[in-house]
């Protein structure tokens, strides 16, 4: 098997998977999870921490540096806000369930 | 070659992201879920920095490196942080356009390698680095007029230019063109030229959807940029970034799809109905036929002997802040004895799911929301339909008038209620820009005013009741 075969391989089979694991979600949940989603996708952070950690040019190591702060506010803001929304659906439920796990979300 | 210890981790890294959005799609695991994906993402990015590159060299410039990291960082959790949750659709607009332009970038830099350093290059990398470049600043560009559609900066109205299927097709053939002619020959000009129609597209894209079908734009999008970092994924042989990328690429279409078909809407339709003049109905036009209003207590008196209340909150709510009244307001006619219910239609607010996080942020029980397709028999026996700050999502012309650019949309029966009383701010239309015949209807009442005004009000003349 050639190595873009490989390649092609994860690609299809991910795609699949990609559908799979969110074909029953409802759509309660929709928000948070494009926004998990579009959390996920900032680890484009890491392909920029690659190409920027190899060159020796100033131009794109500027280049580099930016797309890292812009990666970085994706994947970091993108999960914040995700939990942030997740939060309050999960503190909602509390009171239904009686004192079980009212401990931690008591931090605040 | 990249160490195997490595290889395994990343790998690691892509079966977190699975059953991130596994668990994200349920309620009960959704938080877990969204901490596993962030856990595998600040794991994956540490990974690099402990190898030594293809090159036979750590990384260069790591202080650089860890600064720019620190400051995207700050920003994110600053905008995360202080973000109101009514503006959350902008919010995640604005992340995933970053999160394109970025792996934009990243391609960009991988081909001034290529064309630097690496002749013999294999041509399905140049395919996927130009896809890259193209659909990152597509992402970027159509992000950036979706924020500013939703904050307002600019008419969040469907924006049609003279000549636009030339100027769109053009601008996109030509970004094939050149990204065949970078494939046959490598050259950074080339790169550069089509990031600049990848903008152009992205935001002649986005210009001519209407307001209400934005939220179905940004999820496209971020589906765009799951891809795009896909491609970045295997241009940089990456397996981590291929996988993560194809997840949210694959996953983002199925939402997508899942949402427009709860609009009852195609795609295609959203994205490109207002250039086939669909949306002549929507002029936004303030009518001047009479309707009934009426003053906060005899709403109260209403909602006090009504037996069966079911609430429609929308966008308008929530701008007022009103949720927490609300739910004052619900609860002492609960106690009261009426059974109130809140019917959730699934893109009420401005995205779908949005009003759920709304009144989650004001605590209201979650056995209290009910769904559209579970309330909407409920209807004809409610005594009072309370339909706060929402408009198009009650809107009849969804079903009756094939013109309006709602029409297909499923709608909550709201006009099968013995009563229906409107907390509106004015008689200007909602979000679509299209008038409701409900206002007109003789079942109807309006109170006019500041949702959260109101809401006190008629809370006050109840309990003085």
């Amino acid at each position: 098997m050639s190595e873009s075969v490989v390649w092609l391989t994860i690609f299809i089979l991910s795609v699949f998977v990609g559908i799979e694991v969110i074909s029953k979600v409802s759509s309660t949940l929709h928000t948070p999870l494009m926004s998990g989603a579009n959390a996920i996708h900032g680890v484009i952070l890491l392909g920029a921490i690659l190409v920027t950690g190899s060159t020796d040019n100033n131009i794109a190591l500027v280049v580099g540096l930016i797309a890292i702060v812009l990666a970085a506010v994706n994947m970091v803001g993108g999960f914040v806000v995700t939990d942030r929304m997740l939060q309050m659906f999960v503190r909602k439920k509390s009171p239904a369930k009686p004192a079980q796990g009212s401990a931690e979300g008591a931090d605040k | 070659m990249i160490p195997t210890w490595a290889q395994l981790l990343y790998l690691f890294g892509a079966v977190c992201f699975i059953l991130a959005l596994k668990g994200l799609s349920g309620p009960k695991t959704a938080r877990n879920g969204n901490l596993i994906g962030a856990f595998a993402a600040v794991l994956a990015c540490a990974i690099p920095f402990f190898y030594k590159q293809p090159n036979g060299e750590h990384l260069h410039h790591v202080p650089l490196i860890v600064a720019a990291i620190a400051l995207g960082t700050i920003g994110g959790v600053y905008g995360a942080r202080t973000v109101q949750m009514t503006q959350m659709p902008q919010m995640v607009a604005l992340f995933n356009g970053v999160g394109g332009g970025a792996a934009a970038l990243v391609a960009l830099l991988e081909l001034h390698e290529i064309v630097e350093f690496d002749s013999g290059i294999a041509k399905f990398t140049l395919v996927a680095t130009a896809f890259t470049i193209l659909v990152g600043s597509v992402s970027f560009a159509g992000s950036i007029i979706t924020f500013a559609k939703l904050q307002e900066l600019m008419t969040s109205r469907p924006v049609v230019i003279p000549g636009f299927p030339i100027l769109f097709g053009g601008g996109f053939v030509a970004a094939v063109v050149l990204s065949v002619l970078l494939v046959h020959e490598p050259k950074m000009w080339l790169g550069i030229v089509i990031g600049l129609l990848g903008l152009l597209v992205g935001v002649l894209l986005v210009l001519p959807v209407g307001g209400a079908d934005v939220p179905i734009v940004i999820s496209l999008l971020n589906a765009f940029t799951g891809l795009t970092v896909a491609a970045g994924g295997y241009v940089l042989s990456n397996t981590l970034l291929l996988v993560a990328g194809t997840l949210v690429g694959a996953s983002g279409t199925f939402l997508t799809l899942l949402m427009a078909n709860a609009m009852g809407r195609s795609v295609t339709n959203i994205l490109f109905g207002a250039l086939k003049g669909g949306s002549t109905l929507g002029g936004g036009e303030v009518s001047d036929r009479p309707v009934k209003s009426a003053g906060p207590e005899d709403v109260a008196i209403m909602l006090a002997y009504a037996e069966r209340v079911i609430i429609v909150p929308g966008y308008g709510l929530a701008v007022a802040q009103a949720q927490h009244t609300l739910r004052e307001l619900v609860d002492v006619l609960t106690a009261r004895g009426a059974e109130v219910d809140y019917a959730i239609h699934p893109v009420a607010g401005r995205m779908p799911g949005h009003m759920n996080v709304l009144l989650a942020e004001a605590q209201v029980p979650y056995e209290q929301l009910v769904e559209m397709d579970d309330i909407n028999d409920d209807f004809k026996d409610a005594d009072v339909v309370l339909v706060v700050g929402a408009n198009d999502v009650v809107n009849p012309a969804a079903r009756n008038t094939p013109s309006a650019p709602i029409y297909g949309m499923p709608i909550l029966n709201a006009d099968q209620a013995k009563q229906v009383v409107f907390l509106k701010r004015s008689m200007r239309p909602g979000f679509a820009g299209i008038e409701n015949e409900l206002l007109f209807e003789p079942q109807t009442t309006l109170l006019f005013g500041d949702a959260k005004d109101t809401l006190s009000k008629v809370l006050s003349a109840v309990k003085a009741l």
